[in-house]
This record gives structure tokens, C-alpha cells and sequence, in this order.
């Protein structure tokens, strides 16, 4: 791969084209590859999730669009929110409320550089891959307090507000259960954290790392049980309760790539990343993810919605201390053998 | 803050934020509006704001001859239809000293306890909905669909039956329904389990609503609650029982009572009000005697001049009709007491205190229905 664009840079350095050029397009074309897999991807989970949610509520879900199984329901929602009228309530703070959902999808978007779908399929093995992901993270909340506050809507900035305190309660216990792998693995990119599983998947060792892992995750997320800063019966959507077309597609795809991303990083922290037997890496690696966003639906759809204050409750009181517990143990374990 | 004070957002300042829930809101069950006060997210005060779906149900039962009000009072509790015809027909057949069949009044109990079963699975479809919990719904409307298509073979309808008559029923038992009754009841009792398996066994579910919304029984009595309300606060009253109207001294059947009156103590006391409805309709299918459905009623139905109330114990409490009769063909003045605008009218005391998520759970559980609330 490298020798590979070696060669690219270097065909393009004798033509006597200026250095940045060749990089500029590489940029381009990986970049355009990712938001199209984002794209893609995200339509296949919008569908998938409305089929399992339809198979567990005794219903078909989509059938018509497409033909087979309503395949193209994804495709023609995404239409309609594209041609729809782009509204602008108007007391809202029009910058800002602009300027979110980018934010959102830009935080997003930027978590899929250190995804290794290969071993070779990464856009950037970062030494500190595990730490920008944790970074890059947090930085979707701040699209979401801006999109609340702009609104200039009561129920959204109460939406925005929960969003805020969960993302704080949350982050903590979810770096901490992280922080077992990290030490067992000894680096902080993903690559060598995969390459590190090769004996064994870090879920075994780290069973409660995993948990703590998966149940910040969901909160991560904002998916039931803690849907709470968009809680639909109770602050109708949320912080994008006022935005409408094409902004709430934006919204609504960076939630879903969030989600990608969540599993995609408990795949290779935990579950041994691409590694598996016969098949292709990166098939392996789809496989992982998409189980568990199987599982990440699957709660969705069976369980009711967390108070405001059990979430804090169960984030500060219970996972916090378990998952110092797990590292505690882990760097026990370590020292003791040597 | 006085119980009693009317919130209206004049006076916001910094500390409280005042937020308008409804007429449109997925959690308000219809088209009912609440003014909430709120400190952060906890509620400090709150005020219903009703009559978005006021039809003047009982000025047009003043000028309606008797038999003409039935279809109306199907509109009140529309998820209990059966049940609100069954108070009004009960009033004037009281109040004209009318004799109804055996056979009929057996047909009536079992449509009304069917209806009671209906009304009973909305209602903890939509509390799920109201707590997150999407698949329950789901499971209810499949149950209640099979009820809604048994009452279709007798009656033709599925919403608003206008099924029963004064001084009977219309029509008799099509000759399937009897089988397809006890099937439809062989297939039921098993989902029962399910439900708990989702709801009432599930500790998020628990956790959300114990000790959530207390309503103690002084309280209760002195707002006249009624209905699984009144039950859940530990009260047992329930006027099959205390006050029997038609048939149902007939039956054995339990009342389920709470202990604490809190949002959970309701969810028990409806969720076992299934349990006892599926037993009665097995009593009153298998004691089903034959006969005449139509008692004699004259052509022209003109009630001695003077007052009837009589009330039954419909889904949601307490259905009370009040006529008052000159001896015409109409009424001269005609009450409905609404449980469901009753029950409603205790919110602003069990409300205040909680948060936000708490209202919806606390309001779902008091199962109202604007169609009655506002009639």
C-alpha cells in the first residue's frame, strides 16, 4: 500500500507537478471513498433497523419500495429529505443552527480515520489512534448543545441540556473500560492492538471492559435505553426538534455512523478486529460490527427509556467504579505476571 | 404554591422556564394541552388545559329522542364504546322500570368485559410508548385487533358500535362467534406472561415507575377518583362489585387493589383487570342460556317525568348518566359524569415534584380519553 503511493508521489514529482498535489488527490479520493461508505452504510442500517424492529414487533416493516423486502426504502427517504424545503425557524440563531449539524457529521466523520477494516485498510494507523478516537468523540456533543440552543425551542434545549450531562457522565467510565485494553495491548494504535489479540480476543480478559464498553456506547449513541436527549414522548424529538430536510438527514446519518463507529471500535478493541478464519479480513470485520449493532437494536427495541437521573445514577455510581475496578484488576494481573 | 393556582406564564423569570405540552404532543394521549412550570427539568406546577374536543355532547342529548343519543355516546370514551352504551341504555331502561332478557343482559357482560380487555391493552401500549418501550404496543394492537374483529361479526363496526338497545340487544350472537370467543380467549391468556416478560418483569421498567405520582387515599376519595386510580391507592371499589348493575353479581371475579397508590400499583391493578375480564367472559359464555334478546319496549319511548343516575364501572372508573325526564321524548337534562375527567383533575396534586419524563408516566397512567374528558 505504501510502496504503492510511494510510486504515485514520485511519477507525479518527475512531471515536475508541486509536492502538495499528488497528496491533495489522495486526500480527495480517500475522503470521498469514506463519506460514500458512510453513505452506504448508513442506508443499510437505516433499513436493516427498520426490518428488525418490524420482525420483533410482529410486522413486515418496508416492503414495496424496491421490490425485494423495501431494499430502497433508504434511498427514496434520503431523496425526500434532500428536496425538501430547508427551514429556518425564526427566532433561531441562523449561524449556529447551520453550522451543528456539520459540526455533528464532522465528528462523525473524522472517528473513521483510525478504523482498520484490514490490515491494511486504515486511513491513518495513528500511534495515538485509540486517544483520537476518545477526543474526536466528544466533540459531537457540542454540535448537539449548539443545535438545541440555536433552536430557540424550549423541549430542544432541554434535549440539549441531558445530552450534555450524559455525555460527561458517559465519557468516564467509557475511556476507563478502554483503558484494560490499552494496558494488556501496550500501544495505543489500532493496528497493534489487533495484532496484540492474535493469541486471544481482548473480550475474554476483558469481559467487564467489554460491558462497561458496550453499555457507555449505547449511552454514547443517545439509542434506548438512553435515548434521553431526543426521548420522544417526552421532548418530542429533542435538540432537532426544529430542524426539518436536509439538516436533520445530516443528523440523523451522523447518529447512525456513530453507531457504526461505536461497534466498529468494540470489534477491534475487543472481538479481535479482522482476525478470523477463511474469509477476507474486512468481511470478518463487517460481520463483528454489524452483530453488534444487531445487538445495539435489539435493546433498542426491547427495552424502555432510563430517567434522567438513574442514567447519572448508573453512570457515576456503578460503571464508573467497575470499570476502575477492571483496570485495577488488569494492572494487577499484569505486574504479577511480570 | 397553592394546589389549586392556575399556571399561566406571565411572571417567567431566570429560575423557572414554563413549557406548553400539547395540544400537540406524542405523550398527551389526544388533543389535551398542560401548562408545565419547571425548575431545570423538575415539574413545579401543573395545569390541564381541556375542551380542544368539546362537542356538546350533552346539550345534543337534549334534543335527541332517547334511542338517538346512542350513537353519541359512543364518541365519549372511544375506546370503550360498548361500555358507554351499555351506562346510557341502563339509565333510561332504569328510569322507565324496562325488564331486559337473560340472554341479552349475558350478551352484554360478555361485550363489555371484552371491551374492558380492549380498552385495558391500549392503554398499556401507549404506557410503553410513553416510556420508550415501542415493542408492547405492538403486542396490545395485535390482541386488540383479534377483540375488534370479534365485536366486527356481531355488531358490523370496529370503533363505534351503537350495539346496544334500550330494553336489550339488536341483534343476537352470530352462530361462529361463540367458538371463535372461546378461541380468541384460549389464544389470550398465554400472551398475558408475555406482556410481563416486557413490562412488568423488566427492572428498567420497575425502576421507572415505583413510587412515582403517589396518590394516597384521601386524596383519592376527596377528588372522587375512581376506577384502577382508586384501586391503585388500595381502595377496594369497583361498582361490579359494590353497586352490581345487569348480571355481575352472577360472576366470581377478584378486585385487584394497590397498596401504594403510586404509578406502579396502577399498571398492577389494570395489568390483573385483564386476568378477571378473561375470567368473567369464560363464566358468562358458558352460563349463556338461550332467549329472547329484545325486551318489550313500546314504539315511542317516553319515560315517566322524573331523574335516573346510574353509573357503571367502565375502564376507566366510575360512568355515570344523569337524566332527568318531563315525560317527552327527549330528555330534559342529560349528565354524563366522565371518570376520566374526574381522574384528570388530580394531576396538579400528584404531579408537581417530579421531572419531566415523571409527567408523561404519571399522565399515562391516569388512561384518559378526550373523547370523555371534553365530551
Amino acid at each position: 500500500m505504501s510502496t504503492l503511493l510511494e510510486g504515485f508521489y514520485s511519477a507525479f514529482a518527475a512531471l515536475g507537478v508541486p509536492w502538495i498535489v499528488p497528496r491533495l488527490i489522495v486526500m480527495l479520493v480517500v475522503a470521498s471513498l469514506v463519506i460514500v461508505f458512510i453513505s452506504v452504510s448508513v442506508m443499510f442500517m437505516i433499513w436493516w433497523e427498520r426490518k428488525i424492529s418490524a420482525h420483533i414487533q410482529v410486522r413486515y416493516g418496508p416492503m414495496r419500495v424496491g421490490g425485494w423486502h423495501g431494499w430502497a426504502q433508504s434511498i427514496a427517504d434520503g431523496i425526500k429529505l434532500l428536496i425538501k424545503e430547508d427551514v429556518i425557524p425564526a427566532g433561531a440563531d441562523r449561524l449556529v443552527f447551520a453550522l451543528a449539524p456539520m459540526v455533528v457529521f464532522a465528528a462523525a466523520l473524522a472517528a473513521y480515520v483510525i478504523i482498520p477494516f484490514g490490515p491494511n485498510l486504515i486511513v491513518r494507523d495513528l500511534n495515538i489512534g485509540v486517544l483520537f478516537y476518545i477526543s474526536i468523540s466528544s466533540l459531537t456533543v457540542v454540535g448537539i448543545v449548539m443545535a438545541g440552543w440555536s433552536s430557540n425551542n424550549k423541549y430542544s434545549v432541554l434535549g440539549a441540556l441531558r445530552s450534555a450531562a450524559q455525555a460527561v457522565s458517559y465519557e468516564v467510565p467509557l475511556v476507563v473500560s478502554i483503558l484494560g485494553v490499552i494496558m494488556t495491548a501496550g500501544s495505543l494504535s489500532m493496528i497493534q492492538i489487533v495484532e496484540a489479540q492474535q493469541r486471544i480476543w481482548f473480550v475474554i480478559p476483558q469481559f467487564a471492559g467489554f460491558l462497561i464498553y458496550l453499555t457507555a456506547a449505547l449511552a454514547e449513541c443517545n439509542r434506548l435505553p438512553f435515548d434521553i436527549p431526543e426521548a420522544e414522548s417526552e421532548l418530542v424529538a429533542g435538540f432537532h426538534v426544529e430542524y426539518s430536510g436536509m439538516r436533520f438527514a445530516i443528523f440523523f446519518l451522523a447518529e447512525y455512523a456513530n453507531m457504526f463507529t461505536v461497534a466498529a471500535i468494540a470489534t477491534t478493541l475487543f472481538l479481535g478486529g479482522w482476525r478470523g478464519p477463511l474469509l477476507p479480513p474486512w468481511l470478518w470485520f463487517l460481520i463483528k460490527t454489524y452483530f453488534i449493532i444487531f445487538v445495539m437494536m435489539w435493546l433498542r427495541w426491547t427495552l424502555a427509556r432510563l430517567r434522567v437521573d438513574q442514567l447519572m445514577n448508573l453512570g457515576w455510581k456503578v460503571l464508573l467504579p467497575l470499570a476502575f475496578l477492571n483496570m485495577g484488576i488488569t494492572g494487577l494481573v499484569l505486574v504479577l505476571r511480570g | 404554591m397553592n394546589q389549586t393556582d392556575v399556571i399561566e406564564p406571565i411572571h417567567e423569570t431566570m429560575e423557572e422556564m414554563y413549557v406548553n405540552m400539547g395540544p400537540q404532543h406524542p405523550s398527551t394521549h389526544g388533543v389535551l394541552r398542560l401548562m408545565l412550570k419547571l425548575d431545570g427539568e423538575v415539574v413545579t406546577g401543573v395545569t390541564p388545559y381541556i375542551g380542544y374536543l368539546h362537542r356538546c355532547h350533552e346539550k345534543i342529548g337534549e334534543n335527541r329522542i332517547y334511542t338517538q343519543v346512542i350513537p353519541y355516546t359512543d364518541r365519549l370514551d372511544y375506546l370503550a364504546s360498548m361500555y358507554n352504551n351499555f351506562g346510557y341504555v341502563l339509565t333510561v331502561e332504569r328510569l322507565m322500570g324496562l325488564q331486559v332478557p337473560e340472554r341479552a343482559e349475558y350478551m352484554r357482560v360478555i361485550l363489555a368485559e371484552l371491551q374492558r380487555i380492549a380498552s385495558h391493552l391500549i392503554w398499556m401500549g401507549t404506557f410503553g410508548l410513553d416510556l420508550g418501550n415501542f415493542t408492547i404496543f405492538m403486542y396490545c394492537f395485535r390482541e386488540r385487533e383479534k377483540i375488534l374483529d370479534l365485536f366486527e361479526s356481531v355488531s358490523g363496526q370496529r370503533l363505534n358500535y351503537s350495539f346496544y338497545r334500550i330494553g336489550g340487544m339488536p341483534l343476537d350472537f352470530p352462530e361462529s362467534f361463540l367458538t371463535e370467543c372461546k378461541a380468541f380467549l384460549e389464544w389470550f391468556k398465554p400472551r398475558l406472561p408475555e406482556y410481563d416478560a416486557v413490562m412488568t418483569d423488566n427492572i428498567i421498567f420497575q425502576k421507572r415507575v415505583q413510587g412515582l405520582g403517589k396518590l394516597d387515599q384521601k386524596t383519592a376519595i376527596d377528588y372522587a377518583i375512581s376506577g384502577p386510580m382508586l384501586r391503585g391507592s388500595g381502595i377496594k371499589w369497583d361498582l361490579r362489585r359494590n353497586d352490581p348493575y345487569s348480571i355481575y353479581d352472577r360472576f366470581e371475579f377478584e378486585i385487584p387493589v394497590g397498596s401504594t397508590g403510586d404509578v406502579w400499583d396502577r399498571y398492577m391493578v389494570r395489568r390483573q383487570e385483564m386476568d378477571e375480564s378473561v375470567k368473567i367472559v369464560e363464566q358468562a359464555l358458558r352460563d349463556l342460556p338461550p332467549g329472547e334478546i329484545m325486551g318489550k319496549v313500546p314504539k315511542k319511548l317516553r319515560p315517566p317525568a322524573g331523574d335516573m343516575y346510574s353509573r357503571v364501572e367502565s375502564p376507566r372508573g366510575e360512568l355515570g348518566f344523569y337524566i332527568v325526564s318531563d315525560g317527552s321524548e327527549k330528555a330534559y337534562r342529560y349528565k354524563v359524569r366522565s371518570p376520566a375527567f374526574v381522574n384528570l383533575s388530580v394531576l396538579p396534586v400528584i404531579g408537581p415534584g417530579h421531572l419531566v419524563a415523571d409527567m408523561v408516566a404519571i399522565l399515562g397512567s391516569i388512561d384518559i380519553v378526550l373523547g370523555e374528558v371534553d365530551r
